[in-house]
């Protein structure tokens, strides 16, 4: 049934079947492509509008700071009124399983109007529960002045309650937040 | 064997998981939940039903030295074509599966039944095993999926019912060993006869 192994044969069926799979691939590469990039810049729209203000323009090309020797890739958003401005600051810090990013929505006055997690490796059922978005955890973060509130968990003298048995995940997530909310403060004293 | 009888003998008889312990990778590390399971199920199903479709159409005339390497090659485009797909129409899912679609290229199952089936067997009769191993193999890892999720997270496909944070142990991998090993036994002793 099968051709016989001789050298031809092998090499002769190896790069058909190769150029075959590769046409295919090449193809749907191609078709896919779009709406490969389309359904990245919704996610990216979809997260934005969770930590900025509704009715903000959201601009999605992103523009970079830099703090302490670090990159941080921000997304400037505008209101209606004149001041009222806010910037998405995608801030990564070490989590306890990984790197841990956060975006952080900062509002003109230096508030955080939300946070949420865009990629982390925590523990599944411990530190994980840093990425639901309905948990006292996240919600905390909701609307935080940091002038009037420290943004270090409570073990650290702070006010930030931590999820139980995850004390490293809420202290890098807070830190995420902290450095978010210093790297805007910084920025407008330029 | 009936046509009927080549799918069905996926589901019980030849289960992938229970009885061929198969593809043991994605069914410890992806069946956290009900959803996951069965996301995680589907997705190898549709690798395996085509690839095992070409290599029927193939065999005859690749070389027995070389039918490894073939089928590698067409099994990886098919998962690469499908990891395309996922990330363009949906990208939710393919965020949660992420790694382990990739790693469906060396899933045992799907080269287990190219190399025990699809290469002396017509199309036809290919592809009905390909549909059967697949159901199989996806029933098999949502059930697990919904005895980790229950146990787990008290939940049913993300609907909660029961309050609280569930035993964490088994959303983690010692879960997992414990669920497949319990239901394997519970297999054994009730559906092979």
């Amino acid at each position: 049934m099968a051709a016989s192994s001789s050298l031809k044969n092998m090499a002769l069926c190896l790069t058909g079947v190769c150029l075959v799979c590769s046409a295919i691939l090449g193809g749907v590469y191609v078709l896919t492509q779009e709406p490969i990039a389309r359904a990245e810049k919704a996610n990216l729209q979809a997260s934005l509008s969770q930590v900025i203000p509704d009715g903000y323009e959201i601009s999605i090309e992103p523009v970079y700071r830099e703090m302490d020797g670090a990159r941080y890739e921000c997304y400037n958003a505008a209101g209606a009124g004149e001041n009222e401005v806010a910037t998405a600051v995608k801030s990564t810090v070490n989590g306890f399983g990984g790197p841990l990013t956060v975006l952080v929505g900062v509002t003109s006055d230096g508030c955080v109007y939300a946070a949420k997690v865009l990629s982390h490796s925590e523990t599944p059922g411990l530190g994980a529960k840093c990425s639901e978005a309905a948990s006292h955890f996240v919600q905390q973060f909701s609307r935080f002045d940091p002038s009037q509130k420290s943004l270090k968990v409570k073990k650290d003298g702070g006010d930030i309650d931590a999820i139980t048995a995850s004390t490293i995940t809420s202290r890098a997530y807070a830190l995420a937040v902290e450095n978010a909310v210093k790297l805007m403060k910084e920025d407008s004293y330029e | 064997m009936s046509k009927l009888g080549l799918i069905t003998k996926g589901f019980i008889k030849e289960n992938p998981t229970f009885v061929l312990v198969l593809g043991m990778c994605p069914t410890l590390a992806t069946t956290t939940s009900a959803v996951n399971g069965l996301e995680m199920g589907l997705a190898t199903m549709f690798v395996l039903i085509l690839s095992n479709i070409v290599i029927s159409l193939v065999a005859p005339i690749v070389p027995d030295k070389v039918h490894i390497p073939v089928y590698i090659v067409i099994i990886a485009t098919f998962v690469t074509v499908l990891q395309l797909l996922m990330q363009a129409f949906v990208p939710e899912v393919y965020k949660t599966l992420g790694l382990f679609i990739p790693l469906i290229v060396v899933n045992c199952i799907v080269l287990g039944r190219a190399e025990a089936f699809a290469n002396k067997n017509t199309v036809l009769d290919s592809a009905l095993d390909g549909i059967g191993i697949g159901i199989g193999f996806t029933l098999s890892l949502t059930v697990i999926g919904i005895i980790r999720e229950i146990l787990g997270s008290g939940s049913v496909f993300g609907a909660k019912f029961i309050p609280g944070d569930g035993v964490l142990a088994f959303v983690m991998a010692p879960g997992a060993f414990l669920v497949l090993g319990y239901l394997m036994v519970l297999f054994n002793k009730f559906a092979k006869k």
